[in-house]
C-alpha cells in the first residue's frame, strides 16, 4: 500500500488502473476532464495496458464501452451532467444488455443556466434506467468504491452496470491523502472478467434482439431480480475488500451517532461530513440527533432505512437537486420506502447546496433545529440566497 | 448466361422475416458471403431489427450485437477494441445500418469512427428512406420521390432536395477502402466484400438495396430495377482505395433512365422533363467518376483486380 495525495478524480483514474480495465472511452467534460486525462497518462506510459477510444460524443463513449462490455472486456468511462444526459438512451442499453460497466460520474449542475457546480440533478435523473449508483463521501472511499464497483458489477446474479459519483469540486478537485492498494492485493480481490456467453465470434448468437409483450416481460423481471441481489451481494464483497485493505465504507446506509436520537438527518455526498462535525457539535450540547448517509441509491435501501425507521422519530432527507414537480429525489424516495414499512417517522425534505452553493454547518444546523421543532413535512429549500435575487433580469 | 461463381456458403438462414424481394436481405445474404463467419455484425435499428426475427431466434449464423439507431459507428469501435484487447484480432468487425442510420441520425459516429481510423467495416444498405418505421424521407431520398413525409398532394411533388451523396462524405475521411455495391451484381458486391474484410482500417460499402414497398414496385422486379440503377449511371459501381478510383462495372452508353423511373410508383407523378432532367444528372455524374477514375490514376495504385462479374 502506498499513501498518495490525490484529488477525487485521480483516486478514480487509480482504481481504474488497478482494475486493469481493458478498453475505456470518454469524451470531456469540466470537471470529469481529469479521470481520463490522467488515464490517458497511465496508458501512454505502459502503467495500464488499455485500448483507450477518444470518441466524438459521450453518446459513443458509453455507446463504444458498451459494445467493447458485450464482447467480455473490462470497461469504463466517466462523465458530468450534460454529457450523462447525453448517454441516456445508452444507459438504459447498458442496463439492459446486463453489461457490467463502471462509470464515473462528476456530479455537476445541469444548463441553463451554465453551471459547473456540484449537484446531483445528472445522476438522479437518471436513476432509473437500471444502473447501480454510489455517491461516496471522500477520495479514499472514490477509490475504494470504485473497486467494489466492479466485483459487483461482475457477481454473476448482479451484471449490472454501476455509476460512482463525486461531488464536483469538493471530491474532484480537492486533494487528501489516499491509501492506493497494491495491484497484488486488487488482483487477489478482482479477477480478470469471465467472457460474456452470447456474443461469441464465430458462433450463432444474438444479443439486445427484440421481442413482443410474451417475453420482454421477463427480460425486465430478469433485471429486477438482478438488481434484488445487490443487498445480499454488497456486503459480501465489501466485507473481502475489507480483508484485504482494511477498509469499509459501511455498506448501503452507513450511520452516525443516531442510536437514540430524536432527529436523524439523511445526506449524500461530501455534505455527510459537513453534517458529521455539526452532529458532534449538537451532540455535545445534549441535543440527540443523528446521521445516515445515503451511500447507495440504487437499488435504494428500502430495507436499512426501515431499520433506521424504527428508532427514530423524526427523519430530515437532505437533497443536492430539485426533481421538478416533486421536489427531492432522496426525500420521495425515503417517504415511499417508509410508507411500505410498520414505522412512519415524519419525513421533511431540505433542499441545499443545488448548483455548487457551499452547505455549511450553519446551514445543517439550521436544518437539525427545522427538524426538531414543529412537525412539518413540506419540503423547503434550505439555503435559499438571503437577498432576494431578480432572475428575470 | 454464364452461371454465377459465388462462394457456396451461406451464413444467412431461410426464414428470415424480410418482404418478398427485399433488397436488404439479399444485401446481407450476399455481403456474408464476402466477411465469412468469424464476423461480428452490429445492427441498429433498421429493417433488419426485424428481418434478423425476434429473440430467442436469429436469421444470422454469425454473431450480432444489437444498437441504437445512432451509434453503430461507435458500437464498430468498442468492438474493434475489446476484439483486440481479448486477444480475437482475427475477427472481423462490421456494421450493417440502414441509409438512416448511417448517412441521417447515424452519421456523427460514422465520422467519428472513420476519423479515427477504426480497423472496421461500415456497411450501408441504401433503401432510400426510412423504411421500418413506414417509409418516410431520409436524407439518402432521391429528390422528387414520394414517401409518407413528402406527399404528392397540392403544391408538393416529393420530396424537394437532391440524395445526400455518402459516398462523398465518407470519401472526405480517407477511408482505407470504401466501394458502393449492388445485389443484381452479386460477384461484385462479394468481391468488394471480400476486399473490404482484406483491408485494414475504416473501410465503408454503400449498398443499393430496393425495397419493393417503399419505392412501390412488385417484387419479382428487384433484380431487374437493381441492374438498371447502375445501366443508368444512376447507381455506379466503383471501388476507392487509398484514393484510387475504380469503375467495377464500367459502360460506353449509359442506358436511358426512364424504364427506371416508370417502374417505380414513388415516381409515379414524374413529367417527361423530369426524367429528362435525372437522365442528364446520371450522365453528369458518371462523367465525373470517369473524370476521378483518370485522375487518380496516376497515383500509385494498388494490384488490379480482374473483373469477374
Ligand atoms: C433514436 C431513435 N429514433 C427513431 C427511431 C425509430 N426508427 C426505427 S427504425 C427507423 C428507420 C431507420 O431507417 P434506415 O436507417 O434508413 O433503415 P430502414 O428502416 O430503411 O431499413 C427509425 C426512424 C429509433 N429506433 N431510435
Amino acid at each position: 500500500m502506498t499513501r498518495e495525495v490525490l484529488s477525487g478524480n485521480h483516486a478514480q483514474s487509480h482504481a481504474v488502473r488497478l482494475a486493469r480495465a481493458q478498453v475505456i472511452s470518454a469524451y470531456p467534460i469540466t470537471p470529469q476532464t481529469t479521470i481520463v486525462e490522467k488515464l490517458a497518462e497511465f496508458v501512454a506510459t505502459g502503467a495500464l495496458e488499455a485500448q483507450l477510444i477518444e470518441v466524438e460524443s459521450e453518446h459513443s463513449a458509453l455507446q463504444a464501452v458498451v459494445s467493447a462490455s458485450a464482447l467480455g472486456a473490462r470497461t469504463y468511462t466517466a462523465t458530468s451532467s450534460q454529457g450523462l444526459l447525453l448517454m441516456h438512451e445508452l444507459l438504459h442499453w447498458a442496463a439492459g444488455l446486463r453489461a457490467p460497466i463502471v462509470m464515473g460520474v462528476v456530479n455537476r449542475a445541469v444548463a441553463p443556466p451554465w453551471n459547473i457546480g456540484a449537484d446531483h440533478t445528472d445522476t438522479m435523473s437518471q436513476r432509473d434506467t437500471g444502473w447501480i449508483q454510489f455517491y461516496p463521501e471522500s477520495n479514499q472511499e472514490v477509490l475504494d468504491t470504485v473497486l467494489v464497483a466492479y466485483r459487483l458489477a461482475e457477481t454473476a446474479e448482479v451484471r449490472l452496470p454501476v455509476m460512482v459519483s463525486e461531488d464536483a469540486f469538493y471530491l474532484s478537485h480537492t486533494v487528501e491523502p489516499v491509501d492506493v492498494p497494491e495491484p497484488e492485493i486488487v488482483d487477489r480481490f478482482l479477477p480478470p472478467r469471465t467472457g460474456h456467453a452470447i456474443l461469441v465470434p464465430g458462433t450463432v448468437g444474438r444479443l439486445g434482439s427484440f421481442t413482443g409483450p410474451d417475453r420482454y416481460v421477463e427480460f425486465r423481471r430478469e433485471l429486477a431480480r438482478a438488481s434484488a441481489q445487490v443487498p445480499r451481494v454488497l456486503p459480501e464483497v465489501e466485507e473481502e475488500y475489507r480483508r484485504l485493505t482494511g477498509r469499509s465504507h459501511g455498506g448501503a446506509l452507513p450511520t452516525y451517532r443516531a442510536e437514540g436520537a430524536d432527529a436523524v438527518l439523511v445526506t449524500m455526498g461530501t455534505m455527510t461530513t459537513t453534517a458529521r462535525t455539526v452532529v458532534d457539535e449538537l451532540r455535545a450540547a445534549g441535543q440527540r440527533v443523528g446521521l445516515a448517509k445515503l451511500r447507495l441509491f440504487r437499488p435504494f435501501p428500502d430495507t436499512e432505512l426501515r431499520r433506521l425507521a424504527a428508532t427514530v422519530d423524526r427523519l430530515g432527507v437532505v437533497d443536492r437537486s430539485y426533481t421538478f414537480g416533486a421536489s427531492g429525489a432522496a426525500a420521495t424516495e425515503v417517504q415511499a420506502a417508509l410508507y411500505r414499512g410498520p414505522h412512519r417517522p415524519l419525513v421533511a425534505g431540505f433542499l441545499a447546496g443545488v448548483g455548487g452553493r457551499d452547505v455549511t454547518p450553519a446551514h445543517i444546523r439550521r436544518m437539525f433545529a427545522e427538524l426538531l421543532g414543529p412537525a412539518d413535512p413540506e419540503p423547503r429549500w434550505a439555503d435559499l440566497a438571503p437577498l432576494e435575487v431578480d432572475v428575470h433580469g | 448466361m454464364a452461371k454465377l461463381t459465388l462462394p457456396a456458403e451461406e451464413w444467412m438462414y431461410r426464414g428470415h422475416a424480410a418482404c418478398p424481394g427485399c433488397g436488404p436481405a439479399l444485401a446481407m445474404r450476399l455481403l456474408l458471403k464476402g466477411l465469412g463467419p468469424r464476423t461480428i455484425l452490429a445492427i441498429p435499428a433498421c429493417c433488419w431489427t426485424v428481418i434478423a426475427t425476434p429473440f430467442p431466434t436469429t436469421a444470422l449464423a454469425v454473431a450480432v450485437l444489437d444498437n441504437p439507431i445512432e451509434s453503430t459507428g461507435a458500437s464498430l469501435a468498442g468492438l474493434r477494441a475489446a476484439a483486440d484487447a481479448l486477444g480475437l484480432a482475427d475477427v472481423t468487425v462490421a456494421g450493417f445500418a440502414g441509409d438512416g442510420g448511417t448517412a441521417d441520425i447515424g452519421l456523427q459516429a460514422l465520422s467519428g469512427m472513420l476519423e479515427r481510423r477504426t480497423d472496421a467495416i461500415f456497411v450501408m444498405y441504401d433503401n432510400e428512406g426510412y423504411m421500418n418505421t413506414g417509409v418516410q424521407r431520409s436524407g439518402a431520398t432521391p429528390q422528387g420521390a414520394w414517401t409518407t413525409t413528402t406527399p404528392v398532394a397540392g403544391t408538393r411533388r416529393g420530396k424537394r432536395e437532391p440524395k445526400k451523396e455518402i459516398m462523398e462524405v465518407v470519401l472526405a475521411h480517407h477511408p482505407s477502402y470504401a466501394a458502393t455495391a449492388n445485389p443484381a451484381f452479386p460477384e461484385d458486391l462479394v468481391r468488394k466484400a471480400e476486399r473490404a474484410r482484406a483491408a485494414r482500417g475504416p473501410r465503408f460499402l454503400h449498398i443499393l438495396a430496393p425495397c419493393p414497398p417503399g419505392w412501390r414496385f412488385s417484387s419479382e422486379e428487384t433484380i431487374a430495377l437493381g441492374r438498371l440503377a447502375t445501366e443508368t449511371g444512376l447507381f455506379p459501381l466503383y471501388e476507392v482505395e487509398d484514393g484510387v478510383y475504380r469503375i467495377t462495372r464500367p459502360y460506353g452508353t449509359l442506358k436511358p433512365v426512364d424504364e427506371y423511373v416508370r417502374a417505380q410508383g414513388r415516381f409515379r407523378h414524374w413529367t417527361d422533363a423530369e426524367i429528362r432532367e435525372l437522365g442528364a444528372q446520371a450522365r453528369a455524374g458518371w462523367e465525373r467518376l470517369c473524370r476521378r477514375e483518370r485522375e487518380t490514376a496516376a497515383v500509385a495504385r494498388p494490384p488490379p483486380i480482374p473483373l469477374t462479374a
